[in-house]
């Protein structure tokens, strides 16, 4: 692959030891960490904003901006959000488990920007390898003076905590990771008033950036903007991690540029569907997203814009790509039954909405659909998201609800025929 | 009821890793899961004694998640994943294999509690789809003979401790990524291992 290489350049050359403090030092690391200290909240700031780094958790938010609207209040705090739990999504785990330092310097840079002395990472309670990966990489950092009191022999003091979840999506959901850091149920906040910059953890301001957004922050301050923002394409700066899984023949995580196609990334770059069979359709950004099919985006470019003029998102960069062997109304009721587990209960249109949705599919997909589901399914789906457009309103507290709507207005839009197939005939049309 | 002197020291240095104690409540209940097995009432008013909750506090923050199980469970708790791209590559097979070898119904623990089995939400190992954890020990890629294979292991052997390499080693598939290097440290029950929850063996001292 021809595509450079800089989140993961560490993990392929040095395999065995990428998440060694004596392989990320001898590899360049912790330079900028210690230059960070010397620099001003606001050089930092700017420079980050000026790198075009979007957030990679899925909202793809400005990084810089973001920081920007810190409240003057102290003291501040730091969350790393390592709850990755959209289906299709694995690469922070290989972040964590592979590179653990480049998060943690990522993490001292975004600290000095914000004037963070306590900074915590969130890592789900399913992944207890790359959890001890990172403490292991902290206690390292420690020892060596670099987390601590006066890190890097100066007047700074900085203490990372990890804090493992306990098996709840909606916790990567900033202000619902907060109430979960907080010792309560993990229900998401209102916003206004409760935006995290403002009144985060313990109501003071608090900075929630995903794993892949704080390990982009040491090659900005190594390359600089200009040669960062040169990584992508156009306004998409840096590379991407794209999670690709499915009906493909090589599934894995992809460090790529933006601007690529579709068809490049599922047939050259991930080899092409599994026994040659023919493509039936993927998800472009995890499950929350909007489904993409053959005929009309295959020569799409992935680039944040064209992605969300087409209806749908890179998200998280999940790409879950589905065969023609594929039942479109069972993948839908697959993913729509994880948002109704997920749901958090708070509102009610997703807290109903969403177990109706799953159990109006099952129901399809069983055998026992109605005539009237498939106009059941969207009228349902227009009380969790009025008007059903893209990008989605929603009646609820967070986006949870309006992501479960996503399969059902693509099965809606592209497998409408086979959706009536199995209400005509009593079962599912693919055996 | 009290917490041994030992585990009372381990609750407080969690306490001390927060600004709040209210905040160390996710990693008590882990603790208290690590002493009973599982959340019992008396552990988690000791975690509300600990922490400045109350009680009911306490067991609304245990019922939200679900990896904190308030019902006993077996020695081995195997999750297997039914997400979708674990459906798409047979997830929903291996769930079955595991149903039938270890003869336990999803959702449920045996009479001799030495399995529990669940299917779970996506686990974050899609690339490596079916994904299956044995006390949140992940092992990627396995087909529903090789999840049979690790159920007889398990109830074979009995191994005192499981780890996700050795398993990945005997029973896995294709991985999501490559892991490159093999850790010892392993999981002493049907809770995450990780250091500082006192929830992993550390090897012989």
């Amino acid at each position: 692959m021809s595509h450079p290489q800089v989140l993961t350049a560490r993990m392929t050359e040095h395999p065995t030891d990428s998440h060694t403090l004596e392989r990320y030092e001898t590899t360049g690391g912790y330079r900028h960490a210690r230059r960070a200290i010397d620099m001003t909240r606001d050089e930092i700031v700017d420079l980050v904003k000026a790198s075009g780094l979007l957030g990679r958790g899925g909202a793809a938010f400005s990084a810089g901006l973001k920081w920007s609207f810190l409240a003057p209040s102290r003291p501040s705090y730091l969350v790393v959000n390592g709850d990755e739990s959209e289906p299709g999504t694995f690469k922070d785990r290989q972040l964590l488990e592979r590179d653990p330092h480049q998060m943690i310097e990522g993490i001292i840079i975004t600290s000095v920007a914000n004037e963070v002395h306590e900074a915590f990472v969130y890592i789900r309670g399913e992944y207890p390898k790359p959890a001890r990966r990172v403490q292991q990489a902290i206690d390292e950092a420690y020892a060596a003076g670099y987390l601590g009191q006066g890190i890097f022999g100066r007047d700074y003091d900085l203490d990372v905590t990890v804090h493992l979840g306990g098996g709840a999506y909606i916790c990567g959901e900033e202000t619902a990771l907060i109430n979960s850091l907080e010792g309560k149920r993990g229900e998401p906040r209102l916003k206004p008033p409760y935006f995290p910059a403002a009144k985060g953890l313990y109501m003071m301001p608090t900075i929630v950036n995903n794993v892949e957004t704080v390990s982009n922050l040491p090659h900005i301050l190594e390359m600089g903007t200009d040669d960062y923002r040169a990584l992508g394409h156009a306004d998409d700066s840096g590379t991407f991690l794209f999670s690709v899984s499915g009906h493909v023949k090589e599934p894995g995580n992809y460090e790529l540029p933006h601007g690529i196609t579709w068809r490049e990334l599922i047939f050259d770059i991930a080899g092409g569907i599994r026994d040659d069979r023919a493509l039936k359709a993927w998800i472009p950004g995890g499950a929350s997203a909007p489904w993409f099919v053959p005929e009309h985006h295959l020569d799409l470019e992935i680039t944040k814009d064209a992605t969300g003029n087409a209806g749908s998102m890179l998200g998280s960069g999940a790409v879950v790509v589905m065969d023609e062997t594929t039942c479109a109304v069972k993948a839908a009721e697959r993913i729509v039954r994880f948002f109704s587990h997920e749901s958090c209960g708070q509102c009610t249109p997703c807290r109903e909405g969403t177990t109706w949705l799953e159990m109006i599919l099952r129901r399809i997909e069983d055998g026992s659909g109605r005539r009237i589901d498939a106009e059941l399914l969207l009228d349902v789906s227009d009380n969790i998201s009025p008007g059903l457009t893209w990008p989605p309103k929603q009646t609820t507290i967070c986006p949870l609800g309006p992501s479960a709507v996503s399969p059902i207005t693509s099965v809606s839009r592209y497998f409408k025929d086979e959706l009536l197939q199995h209400i005509e005939q009593a079962g599912c049309p693919l055996g | 009821m009290t917490w041994p002197a030992e585990v009372q020291q381990r609750a407080k240095e969690l306490i001390g890793r927060y600004p709040d104690p209210k905040s160390a409540v996710m990693p008590l209940l882990y603790l208290a899961m690590r002493q009973d097995g599982y959340l019992t009432e008396t552990g988690m008013q000791e975690v509300a004694g600990w922490t400045g909750h109350t009680p009911a506090q306490v067991q609304s923050v245990a019922t939200f998640y679900g990896m904190f199980k308030t019902e006993p469970l077996g020695t081995y708790l195997v999750s297997v994943c039914t997400s979708i791209s674990c459906m798409l590559l047979g997830g929903d097979d291996v769930l079955e294999a595991v149903e039938d070898e270890t003869g336990v119904p999803d959702g449920e623990t045996d009479a001799d509690r030495l399995f529990s089995v669940e299917h779970v939400e996506c686990l974050g190992a899609c690339g490596g789809a079916p994904a299956v954890q044995v006390n949140y020990e992940l092992v990627e890629g396995p087909s529903p003979d090789q999840a049979r294979a690790l159920c007889r292991w398990l109830r074979d052997q009995r191994p005192a401790l499981v780890n996700t390499d050795d398993m990945q080693e005997r029973f896995g598939g294709r991985r999501s990524f490559d892991w490159a290097i093999a850790e010892e440290r392993s999981a002493l029950g049907p809770f995450p291992a990780f250091g500082p929850y006192g929830t992993v063996w550390e090897g012989d001292k």
